[in-house]
């Protein structure tokens, strides 16, 4: 060993070669953590369904919603529960108390009330995937919000920084029907998730890839909502067929919360069920059932908060 | 040989008070270490069924997702703060006040950083998922910050906890009363041959200068990123700019208080009066007294500018708080949490008592609790649809964790402090010593830097600048 002046021993291992052994190593660690990013990473699945380019051009989808308040009456005239929301769950085997797409009712300032079906935003700038530490949750080129529920870790993080509350916890095993069985998990439409992991509405983009309307457009018995596509400039109720971009201007279209920058796609033309002949002081929801527990052994469900 | 007889008596008390914990394990230790182990256990057994049944078992839900565990990491990062607080800047600062309790403020950080990620590991829906935050990690998420600001920070302060622990790890291995302790060769191996030499010595000095540097920006980026996890929302309650420096604030008023609390204990524990004095307690009860200023400052500076305008959602927030359900958390924080310590210490007549100082310290600590029980069931509670606001009541399994959590705390400061000695005997050494090994007290005193001294009340009689203190060059 080589001795200091002081006739101590100085280690074998000088500053130097420790700093260079040290650099070496990080070095070694950065690479060989890339190299198991790219064995583990599952990314085939993150864009089969959704980013097909339509026809033969790059053009991609820019999907979104518009929902005509002025036709919602939260299904006050059909005397059911909203029919949007129980359309989804069942399409989606949403456990208990999941309403991925929920119907609000908020108070007008001269007295009564108006409805406000309410799905994911499905945010431009969305702060839940701004938030996820494992890139669990993303943006599809063609503008979706979709969690890959393999990934997710289960910190909730996007659960806090959701403005509109459009994101659940599996807080428990979902009671999931026999049929759900059917079909193998994918983050398009979320079916199979497991315990631990977070759901939120994925804007049906299996079905409207293929031409169908999401479970609550087809179910809306007003035909309140709209789907459509930014890109091709056209939405559709399942009856009717507009040009968006005028629909949402000549109509004072607004969306939820705009000041908070998020840019949803979600589109609202402002309205209290009139056009379906409901009076804004008629109040009140008959609350949404989830059929799951009756057609599923020891379901456990939960609610939405602790009492 | 008659002269320096008072400092060899010196000497030799502390080195028989510091090691004596060491040599022994009497039945009341054994009891406490047995009652933490139940807690611990029961924690285990709570966690098993959190485990098997998913994070249905806790009173947490989609609208209030964020519970007691959380409210745990919170505080347990706050805590944290109390190592380089006092151990750093006081040894930045030269107080020579702080040699004996540097050692207990480091024990505090390094114990407080490893439980507190165990909190987040609690709360997570797919913990065996945890590498995912390494192997998918994106830089841009909060909480990838606080992963990387947490590893940081730990290892950074088990360093510097070590680095100032080897000359008294190399005494433990030298003393004759551990000459048959079971650990002797774990004192041999990481006393990393320490002979107390001038060029060690140096190197030493230079190393805790550097680390006790790089330690702060570390420990306030900590608790700043911490707070980011919930000022990066938009919830209104978290929105907010002052978020971080009010983390730090809160950090540094309960990890001192934290500190006081330890102090305490270990001095009943240990008999170590001769050098955790009045004085001490004094000193640390004016610098919690300050924090506690600090953090009514910031309290008055958020809700004063946020219920002026009262914008958005802000008025019922803070109607709840104020006068509403939250109000009895809210107005125990303020009142027994902020302005009853501070009262404690700045009364003459209590800050004489070690008594009453603890008890402030306890209070800060309780209604700190609380403050970040506040932030986070409190932020969550208020509503972002048109719903009456959601309650959250913690079930046994959280109520267990979060005991098990404390219990862990606790057996980890119980442990250490019978491994190695509490207080650090050779910084004490060094100061009492008219001379340092091999050096001329002349050279000492040029390089000694003035001006940088804070003169609160030492406990000892000034003497020589200790080497390692003024050793820079």
């Amino acid at each position: 060993m080589p001795e200091n002046n002081d006739g101590t021993t100085r280690p074998a291992l000088s500053r130097r070669t420790f700093l260079k052994l040290a650099g070496a190593g990080v070095l070694g660690l950065t690479v060989a953590g890339q190299g198991l990013r790219i064995l583990t990473a599952r990314a085939e699945s993150r864009t089969e369904a959704t980013t097909a380019p339509i026809g033969k051009g790059k053009r991609l989808r820019r999907w979104s919603a518009v929902i005509d308040l002025r036709r919602c009456d939260g299904c006050q005239s059909a005397g059911t529960a909203p029919q949007c929301a129980e359309a989804c769950i069942r399409g989606r085997f949403l456990p208990e108390p999941m309403q991925w797409i929920e119907v609000y009712e908020h108070e007008l300032p001269g007295g009564g009330t108006r409805f406000m079906p309410t799905p994911c935003m499905q945010c431009q700038n969305p702060p839940c995937v701004n938030v996820c530490p494992v890139a669990a949750t993303w943006s599809t080129p063609e503008g979706i919000v979709l969690i890959d529920q393999r990934r997710c870790i289960g910190c909730r993080l996007c659960m806090a920084a959701c403005p509109y509350e459009r994101r659940f916890f599996l807080w428990g095993d979902p009671p999931l029907p026999p049929e759900a069985a059917l079909v193998d998990y994918s983050p398009v439409h979320q079916i199979g998730a497991p315990k631990g992991t977070v759901m939120k509405c994925d804007f049906c983009t299996d079905m409207t890839s293929s031409g169908r309307l999401p479970y609550c457009a087809q179910a809306c018995p007003n035909n309140a909502i709209y789907f459509g596509d930014l890109e091709e400039d056209l939405a559709t109720n399942g009856r009717n067929v507009v040009m968006l971009s005028s629909f949402l201007s000549n109509n004072g279209a607004f969306r939820s919360k705009e000041d908070l920058g998020t840019k949803p796609r979600v589109y609202y033309i402002p309205g209290q069920g009139q056009d379906v002949g409901r009076s804004p002081f008629t109040k009140g929801l008959k609350p949404v059932e989830w059929p799951w527990d009756k057609t599923t052994e020891g379901a456990k469900t939960w609610k939405r908060s602790s009492r | 040989m008659e002269a320096v007889k008072p400092v060899v008596d010196f000497e030799d008390r502390l080195e028989e008070r510091a090691f004596s914990p060491l040599s022994h394990i009497s039945a009341k230790y054994a009891l406490l270490v047995a009652v933490l182990l139940v807690f611990i256990g029961l924690g285990v057994y709570a966690y098993q069924t959190q485990f098997r049944e998913g994070l249905v078992v806790t009173g947490m839900r989609d609208r209030i997702s964020w519970g007691l565990y959380v409210t745990m990491f919170v505080f347990f990062i706050g805590i944290s703060m109390a190592g380089t607080l006092i151990s750093a800047i006081l040894r930045i600062a030269h107080a020579e006040w702080r040699l004996p309790i540097t050692r207990m403020a480091e024990f505090v950080t390094v114990a407080a950083l490893v439980i507190a990620p165990v909190f987040i590991l609690l709360d997570m829906g797919q913990p065996t998922r945890l590498s995912n935050l390494f192997i998918f990690g994106r830089w841009q998420s909060p909480l990838t910050w606080d992963v990387f600001g947490l590893t940081t920070y730990l290892i950074g302060s088990a360093i510097y906890l070590y680095l100032a622990l080897i000359p008294d790890l190399a005494l433990c291995r030298d003393s004759k009363r551990l000459k048959s302790h079971p650990l002797k060769w774990l004192f041999k191996a990481f006393a990393v041959e320490w002979r107390g030499t001038h060029s060690q010595h140096h190197r030493l000095a230079r190393t805790l200068g550097i680390f006790m540097i790089v330690i702060i920006p570390v420990a306030v980026s900590m608790h700043t990123v911490t707070s980011w996890i919930f000022a990066m929302t938009l919830r209104e309650p978290w929105d907010s700019t002052m978020y971080a420096a009010y983390f730090v604030g809160g950090a540094l008023y309960s990890g001192v208080g934290v500190l006081i609390i330890l102090m305490a204990v270990l001095r009943k524990a240990f008999h170590l009066e001769e050098y955790f004095k009045l004085q001490h307690f004094k000193n640390l009860g004016y610098m919690l007294a300050a924090f506690s200023l600090i953090v009514m400052f910031f309290n008055v500076s958020e809700y004063v500018t946020e219920g002026f305008k009262l914008k958005g959602d802000m008025h019922l927030y803070l109607e709840r708080m104020f006068v509403g359900p939250l109000a009895p958390y809210y107005w125990t924080y303020a009142l027994s949490g902020m302005v009853l310590p501070a009262l404690l210490v700045a009364i003459p007549a209590t800050r004489r008592s070690i008594g009453f100082i603890v008890l402030a310290a306890l209070l800060a600590n309780i209604g700190m609790w609380i403050e970040r029980y506040l932030i986070v069931v409190g932020g969550l509670s208020l509503p972002l649809q048109p719903y009456h606001p959601a309650i959250y009541s913690p079930t046994w399994v959280e109520w267990s964790l979060m005991a098990a959590g404390i219990a862990g705390f606790i057996l980890l400061i119980t442990l250490i402090v019978k491994i190695v000695p509490a207080v650090a005997v050779w910084e004490m050494l060094e100061h009492r010593k008219p001379k340092p090994v091999e050096e001329p007290v002349e050279e000492l005193e040029q390089t000694r830097q003035p001006g940088l001294r804070v003169k609160l009340g030492s406990p000892f009689p000034e003497k020589p600048t200790p080497p390692v203190d003024g050793g820079r060059k």
